[in-house]
């Protein structure tokens, strides 16, 4: 039996308590109203910020107000896409187009363009930063939220391949996994609170939520058949009760199959693996819309829960490689051998390539067919999140790429836990941009917020996993595959 | 000094693991190995030195990329610039993304390719080459390992009789 450690167990609750005062401060410092938005507008002024810079990329984030923006709205990028524009297009109407696809609330502003006042227009693009700047704590909770449900979600998945997979290498590792799952009942009912709280309009990250959105946006009242808030909520629900379920009665079986005198307990779990395997599949593409495309309820993209998919798998494995590595040198795991860690080690670089792959079919396609409602969403993240942007192919690509390519690398526990860590925080920026600009648009920062919200989850999944690992001995004994486990040499 | 060898021939890739690592254990010198398919782990067993294949493939993958990269350069942007789609071919680095596919299909083209013809040429492989099989069972559902003899025939076939082999004989190889 393995026992958490006091050392690792005192770093979970300091990570917790920063993380808590970090995210209270986030909330804390949040402007409550159009005065303090004033008075820091007006000290960025003084600063590198632009004024004109921000105008042009604000527009391209939700509570756009348009006014203010009707020459800037365009950014540079989409005015010279437009500029080769066939022909027969009038200009203005194009721009015009553009301005009213990726924004909510702007069909009221442009409505209301002719007779607004200076003085009105300064004031609703006031109105509009400081709902960014509300909506920033709860953006930086929310992307650590579902980053780290996602990951132990995703470790789900990988242990259900594995079981239907009936691999032979895996089943020393599945008490590991089963640890890592065990943060899925905890970070779902984090998570379903804060969709909760969405609901009551307590946050502002969903604007479909919005009535006065619906009412004036046609692109969202057309979709409000689908995204509204009863029926959005009941599938987040059975998602997650869906997922739990399986959790539970997976790792029940596995546990029961330890004292049993057959393989009944193991057919068992082969056949509810190969079910779950169905559910997840569809429930997590209909999730990754849910939860993290209709931020950007103007704009879809029909792989997008691949693309997440791809994201949290890979994450999930460097998890697993992780926590298998420290508990490797902690001397539990007597039968986990360099070959194991030599096959995670593979999955991370297999995963990451394949998140490449889709985040470039993603972009090629909306790059090449250049469809004004489309390409938005990646000129906002180039021009406005440049830097985590290319900084996230840096390192979820090139890095992983050239570091596990090499066979012998992918051996050396301090190899692999820095490419782990590289890998871990790329993803986790690679959810940053597809939550941030649809929520705070070119008011993102990576500060107090955001680092506290990662350090408070981090904490609290070390301190419920590693609690969950101290629970059951870490070798699944009566697994029909263990001795070939064991023995797995490559 | 004649020139005996043993085969050896198992049904089993496993059975075949654990015999060559007794076999090397007890100092016998192993010449070869046949078998119907890759057998994992294999080369490091028989304490074969590591592949150097990795390293050629990867550079023929550089080779390719580079290979890609100029071919694209050349015909899309120098010789032959079109306007495809509203995007005009007149820089490089603006119309990459629609060359990134065929760079990397290039990548892989020269690495599989060129790595296979290396694979051939160092394993001395080509068209209408005399099949050097000791027994054509290996190419179905066997394995074969060939053992060295030096004076200890007797000791030999009693040894490899306990490490599973359905079948152990003795060739005098010319």
């Amino acid at each position: 039996m393995y026992t958490f450690s006091s050392k690792l167990k005192t770093l979970s609750y300091i990570l917790m308590a920063l993380g808590i005062l970090g995210i209270g401060y986030g909330f804390y410092s949040a402007p409550k109203d159009i005065q303090e938005v004033e008075k820091l507008l007006a000290a960025e002024s003084h600063g590198e910020h632009g004024g004109s810079k921000h105008e042009a990329s604000a527009s391209a984030t939700h509570h756009g107000d348009a006014v203010s923006h009707t020459e800037l709205a365009v950014d540079d990028k989409v005015e010279a896409s437009h500029a080769e524009a066939p022909v027969g297009v009038d200009a203005a109407d194009s721009i015009k187009e553009v301005q009213v696809l990726p924004l909510s609330d702007l069909t009221k502003g442009r409505e209301k363009a002719h007779v607004m006042t200076a003085e009105e227009e300064h004031t609703e693009h006031l109105t509009h930063v400081l709902h960014q700047l509300q909506n920033k704590p709860w953006s930086a909770f929310y992307v650590a939220c579902i980053f780290f449900m996602l990951i132990s979600l995703g470790v789900l998945a990988f242990y259900a391949i594995q079981q239907v997979a009936q691999a032979g290498w895996s089943p020393v590792l599945f008490r590991v996994m089963q640890g890592i799952t065990a943060y899925l009942p905890v970070g779902s009912v984090i998570f379903f609170l804060f969709l909760l709280l969405s609901g009551l309009h307590i946050n502002h990250l969903f604007i479909w939520m919005d009535p006065e959105v619906v009412a004036t946006d046609k692109l969202i009242a057309n979709k409000a058949g689908y995204l509204n808030f009863p029926f959005w909520i009941v599938r987040a629900a059975i998602f997650l009760v869906g997922w739990n379920l399986y959790r539970y009665y997976s790792r029940k079986n596995c546990l029961a199959q330890d004292d049993a005198n057959d393989n009944l307990f193991y057919k068992k779990n082969f056949k509810l693996s190969a079910l779950f395997l169905v559910f997840f599949i569809v429930t997590e593409s209909i999730m990754s819309w849910d939860w993290i495309m209709s931020i950007d309820p103007h704009w879809f993209s029909t792989l997008f829960g691949w693309y997440v998919l791809s994201s949290f798998l890979v994450s999930a494995v460097t998890t697993i490689a992780i926590v298998t590595l420290y508990l490797k040198s902690k001397g539990a795991l007597e039968h986990v051998n360099t070959s194991h860690i030599h096959d995670l080690a593979k999955f991370m670089f297999g995963f990451s390539v394949f998140w490449t792959y889709l985040w470039f079919c993603q972009y090629m396609l909306i790059w090449y067919a250049n469809i004004p409602e489309e390409v938005t969403y990646y000129v906002t993240r180039i021009d406005v999140y440049n830097l985590p942007f290319f900084g996230a192919v840096v390192m979820n690509f090139v890095f992983p790429l050239l570091i596990l390519i090499n066979t012998d690398f992918k051996r050396i526990s301090w190899v692999l836990v820095m490419a782990g860590v590289v890998i871990l925080v790329g993803h986790y920026l690679d959810f940053f941009i597809m939550i941030m600009p649809g929520t705070v648009g070119d008011r993102w920062f990576i500060g107090i917020s955001e680092i506290a919200s990662i350090l408070f989850f981090l904490g609290l999944f070390i301190f419920v996993v590693f609690t969950a690992m101290t629970k059951v001995p870490l070798l699944p004994k009566r697994n029909p595959f263990i001795e070939e486990s064991k023995h797995f040499h490559y | 000094m004649s020139n005996k060898v043993i085969y050896a021939i198992y049904n089993d890739d496993d059975i075949l693991m654990d015999a060559v690592k007794t076999t090397r254990a007890a100092n016998h010198h192993i010449e070869e190995v046949f078998t119907p398919f890759p057998v994992h782990g294999l080369d490091k067993a028989l304490g074969l030195a590591p592949t150097r294949l990795a390293i050629c493939s990867f550079l023929y993958g550089c080779v390719g990329l580079s290979f890609g990269t100029w071919m694209m350069y050349y015909i899309m942007i120098q010789d032959w610039p079109q306007d495809i789609g509203g995007k005009p071919s007149f820089s490089y680095l603006e119309n990459m993304p629609a060359f990134v596919p065929i760079m990397f299909e290039l990548t892989v083209f020269f690495a599989a390719h060129l790595m296979v013809i290396t694979f051939y040429m160092r394993s001395k492989l080509w068209p209408f080459k005399q099949a050097e099989n000791p027994d054509v069972r290996t190419t179905d559902d066997h394995f074969l390992m060939e053992v060295a003899v030096r004076d200890n025939e007797e000791e030999l076939i009693s040894f490899f009789q306990n490490t599973g082999a359905i079948e152990v004989k003795v060739i005098d190889k010319h």
